[in-house]
């Protein structure tokens, strides 16, 4: 489904990303963990090409997305992405904004796209605020509506960047339970999380990053109980 | 009504040296001292008036083009292909590097002599504020790109969305809402210029007023009137503004 050989990610002389060679495969549900700084982002983005890696390759379904001739549009349409700020369309209403990428991209009939809209909604428990501007949701609600819109798209993986860093503690858990219902799914999932239970609970693989390279790759129950590296010991030692 | 530039800048600045004159130095003339007497331009009120109209669609031409036109800029000023960069700066320094003034006679006395076909003073004026006028909105815009937020772009990005329309949909209507009061600034501005024009014999209110002004040969009256009648409107479109911007934050 994903595989990167040799990804690598400089900033001028700042070696983010160090030979990141591994492979996510169809309905897994990844998260990504490390101290900050240690390019778990980085890593996530360059996946669609948010940044650009300085050298090494990613496949999406057997093709090379770094290589010039990949429609890059094309396979981000079946990636979504969720932020760490939201990043809604503070001029277009919730269902406008769910329904964007299926109307303008998809070019989706709007009546269908919309069905489709209040169905992801439902799922997400906004039915009721279709009709609002963002400005009006609390940040839990965001990062749910940002949720339905990238899933409107109905995407084969979904990439989540620190999707509850920004949230009141009150509302963490609200966008938890819907990724947590999402993996359920069967979807294939790859998320940066500093919520360790949350990967504990609902990942069925850990990558632990460390200084840019994957210091440990294995699953949650073994990770969290017998880590391997000193670093991932220390890590841990700290956030639990 | 074609007038060229020398009878124009004869009809003008003198006059009003010599208003000032008079006014300053009542000794010098019988005529002297500053008797306001509105009433000797009363009959000349609804042909000075009826300039509005001429200014106020001059300027709305204008700005709407320039507008346009700097919106294309902008997003040459923000490309990656470094030629449509290069023109678009070239282009704004140009405009900004030279009087205003004499871009005006020279799109109006030049084209002719250019191409073989004269074009009325309006259409000049309208050409000549257009293209000035983009380079400085083009400015703004392109700042106001920039103060979108960087996830709008990435937003767009993940979902596949287009770049002319990540730009139209997404970007520009969010860039347009913040720099909406230095718009309105440049608008106010580009009223004030229209003015200009006068020297090209576009009869908009200026231009009517020195025509009052030479024919009867009274300057204050007929200048205090129209300065009155330029305060007027900029108040207005100033007014109009701030309520159009408090309504815009409402939406917040």
């Amino acid at each position: 489904m994903i595989r990167t050989e040799f990804l690598s990610k400089s900033f001028g002389k700042l070696n983010v990303l160090k030979d990141i060679s591994t492979e996510v495969k169809q309905g897994e549900v990844v998260a990504i963990i490390g101290p900050s700084g240690c390019g778990k982002s980085t890593f996530l983005r360059c996946l669609n090409l948010l940044e650009m890696p300085t050298r090494g390759r990613v496949y999406i379904n057997d093709v090379d997305i770094t290589s010039p001739k990949t429609d890059v549009r094309k396979v981000r349409q079946n990636m979504g992405m969720v932020f760490q700020h939201f990043n809604l369309f503070p001029h277009k209403t919730v269902l406008d904004n769910v329904i964007y990428g299926p109307t303008k991209v998809k070019e989706i009939p709007k009546g269908e796209a919309e069905e489709l809209g209040l169905k992801l909604l439902a799922q997400v428990g906004l039915s009721d605020k279709a009709g609002v501007y963002p400005s009006r949701l609390s940040g839990g609600q965001k990062q749910r509506v940002a949720i339905a819109r990238s899933m409107a798209m109905q995407p084969q993986v979904m990439l989540f960047d620190e999707p509850t860093s920004a949230l009141d503690p009150e509302m963490v858990k609200e966008v938890l339970d819907v990724m947590k219902g999402l993996a359920s799914t069967g979807i294939t999932m790859m998320i940066v999380t500093h919520e360790m239970g949350f990967a504990r609970e609902v990942a069925n693989r850990v990558l632990f990053l460390d200084s840019g390279g994957i210091a440990e790759d294995a699953p949650p129950d073994i990770f969290f109980s017998t880590p391997k590296s000193d670093r991932a010991c220390q890590f841990l030692e700290k956030v639990l | 009504m074609e007038v060229n530039l020398f009878e124009a800048i004869l009809n003008s600045p003198p006059g009003f040296v010599q208003a000032f004159a008079q006014a300053s130095m009542p000794t010098l003339g019988q005529t002297g001292g500053i008797n306001l007497d509105f009433s000797k331009i009363a009959p000349d009120v609804p042909y000075i008036l009826s300039g509005v109209w001429e200014t106020l669609r001059f300027t709305l031409t204008s700005a709407i083009f320039g507008f346009a036109l700097g919106t294309v800029l902008a997003i040459f000023k923000i490309s990656e292909i470094k030629p449509l960069k290069w023109f678009a700066d070239f282009y704004t320094s140009i405009f900004r590097g030279t009087p205003l003034i004499l871009q005006i006679v020279l799109i109006y006395y030049a084209t002719p002599q250019l191409t073989g076909f004269a074009i009325s003073a309006f259409i000049a004026g309208v050409i000549t504020f257009s293209l000035n006028s983009a380079a400085y909105t083009s400015e703004t815009i392109r700042g106001g790109i920039a103060a979108v937020d960087r996830g709008q772009r990435e937003a767009s990005l993940t979902l596949g969305v287009k770049y002319p329309l990540m730009m139209w949909d997404i970007i520009l209507p969010q860039a347009f809402k913040n720099i909406l009061p230095s718009l309105v600034n440049e608008s106010i501005a580009l009223l004030k210029d229209s003015s200009l024009v006068s020297v090209i014999g576009v009869e908009e209110l200026m231009r009517r007023s020195q025509i009052i002004a030479g024919q009867k040969f009274i300057f204050f009256e007929p200048y205090i009137f129209v300065g009155a009648v330029y305060y007027v409107m900029i108040m207005g479109l100033t007014w109009f503004a701030e309520r159009f911007e408090r309504r815009m934050r409402l939406s917040d």
